[in-house]
């Protein structure tokens, strides 16, 4: 109908999972998959969703991807969902498999999840939510990002994000452990250490790419004199792949891993390093699926914990950084909890020149990265970053040569988005300028 | 298959242990399961190790661990730059490593230890290394019978697990955890049989993954396999599978149930080796024994316990969303607890249960990551569905006198720790604390705890703690 | 014609139509309310993270004319949709020939919108009618999430308003043909509040408060 006065520019993109999967469906098979699927989500929430939204087109410049292709209505919020759910339910589960595979590019590779548009919509309407529910039904179909999936095995094999072997996270963990000790005395990181006040946990890329992370926590934790400690086994990773994916059973089981950790090492709360993804995660949707209404252990993100520290004299800052920097706030911690105020405290206490983007707070543009889009790998980038000019255009804006952000699937997406549109800028998270301006007491350091 | 059976035939059967195996438990700093009659039960207090001391010999101390007799005090020390020992009751291994790591005792109170010497890991036993050594060697178990040693192992990029000194004569691509049979004599572990190549997610669901009793894995390749659990009889291995991406289902010595679940959790054997395990179907999480729904269905459920005399099975349960409590037989207790409830302890007698349950008024703050809440996370014991009037700080696993008249657990309150008996708490504050053991006629309780850089053990009759 | 006008389908559709209509919307309402409450206890994850005073908070906000961000971003699409929602529901409730009605049928009576005012507002939602079918038509993003529906339920709320409005002003048609066409299309919108889109009128309170007790209560963030 009305439908398609507008043609989407294709750009052909081969994905084997997407390929492969689609290949392997029949008309039938889809028909009962998603009609369970639908069955199994109870549906209520989506049909009061469904009902309510006028197709008023509020939500549009909510999306970044939406603002980035010049107001190409594919790109919209509704219309994602007009592409995807709404073909679901007007005819009944009785799509082509080559409209699944349509609706999982759309799903896992054009919508970050970020929730900006429940912000712009009249009535409020999660579409977040409904575009999860497109990739559940993707996920029961088979039909997944290739790159995307295999995190999510790496998820249910190893409890962590990168295919970590058990001794290779303990290794990591001991050679930081060492490195730092030659400048720190005795600066350790307490493994398994039953009842410390708080288990640290870190999502798998950075015992595989960014160990210096996992240093710079052991030495904001040792300098500010925290008991603390990381668990030896699965489930010290927070993050969590296979709730993008639509594996909800292997997302619940990831999320469990890590809360029985926390519990077995008695600990009393979980700080978490500067994710924003493994936050939703583990703050509010893996533990639901559970049945726990709020995580069984507190979950404090790094942004909250470096405040108090510093708030609280726990940790004295001498040397401030002296760049101009600008900050990208994340949509998990932001508009998923809140914290922004205590990051802008954060950063003003160690950056001499702190420079607001615009929007910026709850209505931050996102990063393009998040919601297991840049999961879904290499053969995506390039939509990725024709999918976030306007972030790219905020950034510029600033003037600031560093972009802090406290979130991996941030850092990643911006340090593409710097390169591509060639910004000159880089991207920090908070503990690489925190640890270079916090005061290390004398007698901590380790005589040369 | 077959290999596994013959193996597992050759094993005599042992004294059944009323408990099957949950091995992860086991890796913390242990926390022994029976006091023994061996036990020094007389002395009221002893005075083991000026623990103080160690910190102005050594330049470094690592957490302290004790024996289960509580005549021991350990610690991994840091002797001049870059070696490290253990110390024990103030005297030094002679030898030192590179790296030590994970300190617990078995029963006989040997000290144990992860050690990397020469860039080799393996395993000390007071002092003495294991002839095996490995390019690395972690999560060090003591079997439920306090003697026998595993360890998972990687050599010359393979992975495998070694038991008491002897390895696994095959290696795997990966191995995962470490479960050891009640008997000691055994281990099992989730291995996989080949690596892939990045990004293979076509390979991956075909299945790399099985188990390995022994180091002879099962002929069946699963997508998935987890929470593995021997029978008490030591003979047969029960786990948690992915078939598919979608279904789950238990497998007994590698034989599918022939049901298959939208999700599973850790099966565990009755004293009559049936297998029950949560599985969760349309309408929510019930209990199945050999395949079957023996429960009501409730939002969540952990994996269950028998009770040691077999009859009973109890469980963590949610039966409304976000409310948590136990269920004994599939009959939740009454009152239900806001954040969470941990897995149920039976009495000797298999009469009373108790477990761990955590509490907060305003569930919704997640409050500070240096402070508490008040009102929030408060942690209790709750027997037979009645919780501790005092709540605690943090709160250990509750232990049964031998005839289930008491219960006692280590708590925390404001830094320091106590020993809690019937929910009163004692007027012995330590500034570091281990899980109190009965007598085995249930009069005393020995108590371990360092006061004033001091570790004493105490034996202490139960109404005066 | 001669049908439409005859006394027998006025006495109809002023009669025992009414009745159905009203049993059809009350009813029709309470039974989709009710569909989606108890579906929602179902799903578990909705009903237990609601807060009333986050709800009233997020309402409040989208309740006010520019009064969140994207209100501001759209100031005529604001300013029209509120007039249009006013008018919508403050006209047909208060006008005076609805009102005289309700005192012959029930004895009840209530306060009373000045005619020429009423006209005016009926004006008003016509014309808003108007500019949400030009912006269905023009507007990039609108245009390609409007479906036949979308024109169909803009005609069920353009059409009572119409034929009020012509009946009032007694144009094109005898007077009696339009208060009973009038009438006819107030009934058919009524009905259709449950079971079209329109039923937004009922859901968009949940949805809102939803929303903004998961912004507020769990997230900690604004949702405007």
């Amino acid at each position: 109908m009305a439908a398609v006065a507008e043609t989407k520019e294709v750009k052909k993109i081969i994905d084997l999972g997407l390929e492969e999967g689609a290949k392997k469906l029949t008309p039938e098979r889809i028909e009962k998959t998603i009609n369970n699927a639908l069955t199994a989500m109870g549906g209520a929430r989506l049909d009061a969703y469904v009902s309510t939204c006028i197709h008023c087109g509020l939500c549009s410049e909510a999306c970044h991807y939406y603002l980035s292709h010049d107001g190409d209505p594919h790109f919209s919020p509704v219309g994602k969902v007009k592409q995807t759910m709404w073909e679901i339910l007007k005819h009944k589960g009785r799509v082509s498999p080559a409209a699944i595979k349509q609706m999982a590019e759309i799903a896992y590779t054009e919508c970050n999840l970020c929730r900006r548009c429940s912000m712009y919509c009249p009535f409020g309407i999660d579409i977040a939510y409904l575009i999860s529910s497109v990739r559940r039904m993707c996920h029961l179909l088979g039909v997944t990002p290739q790159y995307l999936q295999d995190t999510a095995h790496s998820h249910s094999a190893t409890m962590n994000q990168m295919w970590l072997k058990q001794d290779e996270w303990i290794d990591t963990l001991f050679w930081q452990e060492d490195d730092y000790r030659r400048e720190i005395k005795n600066l350790t990181i307490p493994l398994d250490k039953e009842g410390a006040d708080i288990m640290y946990s870190v999502i798998g890329p950075e015992p595989k790419f960014l160990a210096m992370l996992i240093g710079n926590a052991a030495k904001i934790m040792h300098v500010a004199g925290v008991n603390w400690t990381f668990p030896s086994f699965d489930g010290w990773d927070n993050s969590d792949m296979a709730m993008f994916s639509g594996d909800q059973e292997i997302m619940g089981r990831v999320k469990r891993a890590h809360f029985e950790a926390a519990m077995r090492l008695k600990v009393k709360r979980i700080v978490m390093g500067e994710c924003g993804h493994a936050f939703r995660s583990v703050y509010d949707v893996g533990n639901r699926w559970f049945g726990w209404k709020m995580p069984p252990v507190p979950i404090i993100h790094a942004i909250q914990f470096y405040y108090e520290l510093i708030k609280e004299g726990r940790l004295k800052i001498v040397k401030k950084f002296k760049e101009p920097v600008t900050l990208h706030d994340p949509c998990n911690v932001v508009r998923g909890r809140g914290l922004q105020e205590m990051a802008r405290y954060v950063i003003n206490a160690i950056c001499e020149d702190f420079r607001e983007m615009s929007p910026n707070r709850e209505h931050n543009f996102c990063c393009a990265a998040g919601g297991g889009v840049i999961n879904c790998g290499p053969p995506w980038k390039m939509k990725r970053m024709e999918g976030n000019r306007v972030k790219a255009e905020q950034m510029k804006a600033t003037g600031a040569r560093i972009v802090i952000t406290p979130c991996h699937n941030c850092h990643s997406g911006l340090e593409d988005i710097i390169g591509y549109y060639k910004l000159g800028m880089r991207t920090k998270f908070i503990s690489d300028i925190l640890v270079d301006a916090i005061e290390v007491p004398e007698a901590m350091k380790v005589k040369k | 298959m077959e290999a596994t059976s013959k193996l597992l035939e050759q094993v005599q059967p042992i004294s059944q242990q009323s408990v099957p195996s949950s091995s992860y438990k086991e890796a913390l700093p242990a926390t022994p399961k029976k006091a023994g009659d061996s036990f020094d039960w007389d002395t009221r207090k002893k005075l083991i190790a000026n623990t103080d001391e160690w910190k102005s010999k050594f330049s470094e101390v690592r957490p302290f661990n004790v024996s289960g007799d509580g005549e021991k005090i350990g610690s991994v020390v840091q002797t001049n730059e870059e070696t490290f020992t253990v110390c024990l009751n103030g005297k030094q291994w002679e030898e030192t490593y590179e790296k030590v790591w994970t300190l617990k005792f078995k029963n006989d109170g040997k000290a144990v230890c992860l050690v990397m010497k020469d860039n080799a890991w393996t395993v000390a036993v007071d002092g003495l290394q294991w002839k095996e050594k490995f390019d690395y060697a972690w999560n060090l178990q003591i079997a439920l019978n306090g003697r026998d040693i595993g360890i998972n192992i990687k050599k010359d990029d393979h992975y495998g697990v070694c038991l008491d000194d002897k390895p696994w004569t095959q290696g795997f691509a990966d191995v995962r955890n470490l479960f050891i049979s009640p008997d000691g004599t055994m281990s099992a572990a989730s291995v996989a049989i080949k690596g892939l190549a990045e990004a293979d997610i076509f390979g991956f669901q075909k299945g790399v993954w099985t188990v390995a009793v022994d180091g002879t894995p099962w002929d069946k390749n699963f997508v998935n396999v987890w929470g593995l659990a021997f029978s008490p009889d030591s003979r047969h291995v029960a786990a948690e599978t992915r078939i598919n991406l979608y279904d789950y289902a238990i497998v007994v010595d590698g034989i599918l149930w022939p049901q298959t679940f939208k999700c599973v959790c850790e099966p565990r054997f009755s004293t009559k080796n049936n297998v029950i395990a949560p599985v969760k179907i349309p309408q929510g999480w019930t209990l199945a024994m050999d395949g079957k729904p023996i429960w009501k269905t409730f939002v969540q459920l952990w994996p269950p316990k028998f009770s040691p005399d077999g009859k009973k099975i109890a469980a963590v349960v949610a039966p409304d969303f976000g409310r948590w409590t136990i269920a004994v037989d599939g009959i939740p207790w009454k009152q239900t607890f806001s954040d969470t409830v941990l897995d149920p302890v039976f009495s000797p007698d298999s009469k009373r249960v108790a477990a761990i349950a955590k509490e907060s008024k305003d569930p919704m703050n997640m409050g500070s990551s240096l402070h508490s809440i008040k009102g929030n996370d408060r942690w209790t014991i709750v027997v037979d569905g009645i919780p501790w009037e005092q709540d605690f700080d943090m709160i250990w696993d509750p232990v049964f006198s031998p005839d289930g008249s008491m219960v006692a657990a280590k708590a925390e309150i404001n830094g320091k720790y106590c020993v809690v008996a019937n929910g009163k708490a004692g007027k012995k504050m330590f500034d570091t604390l281990w899980s109190p053991v009965f007598s085995p006629g249930g009069d005393k309780l020995l108590i371990r705890g360092i006061q004033d850089g001091k570790y004493y053990r105490y034996v202490l009759p139960r109404e005066e703690i | 014609m001669k049908f439409i006008m005859s006394e027998g389908f006025y006495a109809f559709v002023s009669g025992p139509m009414v009745w159905v209509a009203f049993l059809v919307f009350i009813f029709g309402s309470a039974y989709r309310v009710y569909k989606i409450i108890s579906g929602l206890k179902k799903e578990a994850v909705v009903l237990p993270y609601m807060s009333f005073k986050y709800s009233l908070r997020s309402i409040a906000h989208w309740a006010t004319p520019f009064g969140t961000v994207n209100w501001r971003r759209h100031p005529i699409m604001t300013v029209v949709t509120f007039l249009f929602h006013f008018c919508l529901i403050v006209t047909p409730v208060f006008l005076l020939a609805h009102n005289i009605l309700w005192l012959r049928a029930w004895h009840i009576k209530w306060w009373t919108l000045p005619e020429g005012l009423a006209d005016f507002m009926t004006l008003l939602v016509m014309l808003c009618c108007l500019f949400f079918l030009l912006r269905r038509l023009i507007e990039r993003e609108v245009k390609f999430v409007t479906y036949p529906s979308d024109f169909f339920i803009l005609t069920i709320v353009f059409l009572p308003f119409f034929t009020g409005f012509l009946a009032y002003h007694q144009l094109f048609l005898p007077y009696k043909a339009l208060i009973i066409t009038h009438i006819l299309f107030g009934e058919i919108m009524l009905m259709a509040i449950p079971f079209t889109r329109l039923a937004h009128m009922l859901f968009s309170v949940f949805t809102r408060a939803y929303t903004g007790s998961e912004f507020g209560m769990v997230r900690h963030a604004r949702d405007w």
